[in-house]
């Protein structure tokens, strides 16, 4: 708690960021045990919010837009399209887990153990400095228009493939 | 703001995601969670931008982004189209290509 009033951590933003990351793992947590696939796209949809809001404080406006434009208004949607074309009951269902599924709960265990000791090992006391302003968009153009070009146009043709691919796989004939 | 906040939450969502992968038995459950995976990577190259205050990181991230919305799509049609061959989407019960 007294880490948390050192003069150098902006205490508002630290608390924000609790409230809102305590609120996804809670989702997250929802999404993966929730018996009701409808329910866990629903907080599916609670986590990619929190996610956009993670990135406004961490000055990324552009790509909280993004977020919230791309993820809770296309693919939930296409989500929520995607549950109701292949199910026949609504409501709780008892077999949406493996037979083996408690082996998730070690594999998942571990992989988190492993994965916080190297950050606090590593990042343990380092501690970002405010930025003065959010990323400008005119930073982000100038990467995607000069050393991210070629990756930029290959990416347009990815999505070209892939509506294409996902018509010719969705087509009834 | 501390570097390991924001690494910390997206190592815990990526957990989470992975538990979903193994876990889960309907096919659009996992894609939901490799969805909660791929936004964990999302936060983590956000964290690393914000650290190095370079615009990199914000690009990459948008790239993620892109892609992961193909991967739905494709994902979703190809979900559509084994419900429609076999009228159910339980992975375990896909195995023709066991040897």
């Amino acid at each position: 708690m007294s880490a948390l009033l050192a003069s150098e951590v902006n205490v508002a933003q630290n608390v924000g960021f609790y409230i809102i990351a305590a609120l996804m793992v809670y989702g997250a947590l929802r999404v993966v045990s929730t018996r009701n696939v409808v329910h866990a796209a629903l907080w599916l949809v609670v986590v990619l919010g929190g996610v956009a809001a993670q990135y406004i404080l961490a000055a990324a406006e552009f790509v909280a837009v993004s977020q919230v434009m791309v993820y809770i208004g296309a693919v939930m949607v296409l989500f929520l399209f995607g549950i109701m074309l292949t199910r026949a009951t609504i409501g709780a269902e008892s077999d949406l887990n493996n037979r083996g599924w408690g082996i998730g709960i070690p594999v998942a265990a571990l992989l988190l153990a492993v994965m916080v000791w190297a950050i606090i090992d590593e990042f343990g006391s380092s501690i970002i400095e405010e930025p003065a302003q959010p990323m400008p968009t005119t930073a982000l153009s100038d990467v995607f228009l000069r050393e991210g070009l070629v990756p930029f146009l290959a990416l347009s043709f990815v999505l070209l493939a892939a509506a294409i691919g996902a018509i010719v796989l969705a087509r009834k004939d | 703001m501390y570097a390991a906040n924001f690494l910390l939450l997206g190592a815990v969502l990526f957990s989470i995601g992975v538990f979903g992968v193994i876990a889960r038995r309907n096919a659009v459950m996992v894609l939901m969670s490799i969805e909660l995976i791929l936004n964990a990577v999302n936060i983590n190259l956000i964290a690393f931008a914000l650290m190095n205050d370079s615009a990199e990181g914000h690009v990459f991230a948008l790239y993620v982004i892109a892609v992961a919305a193909a991967e739905v799509g494709v994902g979703l049609a190809m979900v559509l189209m084994i419900y429609r061959n076999r009228r159910s989407i339980a992975l375990d019960e896909l195995s023709e290509m066991r040897g």
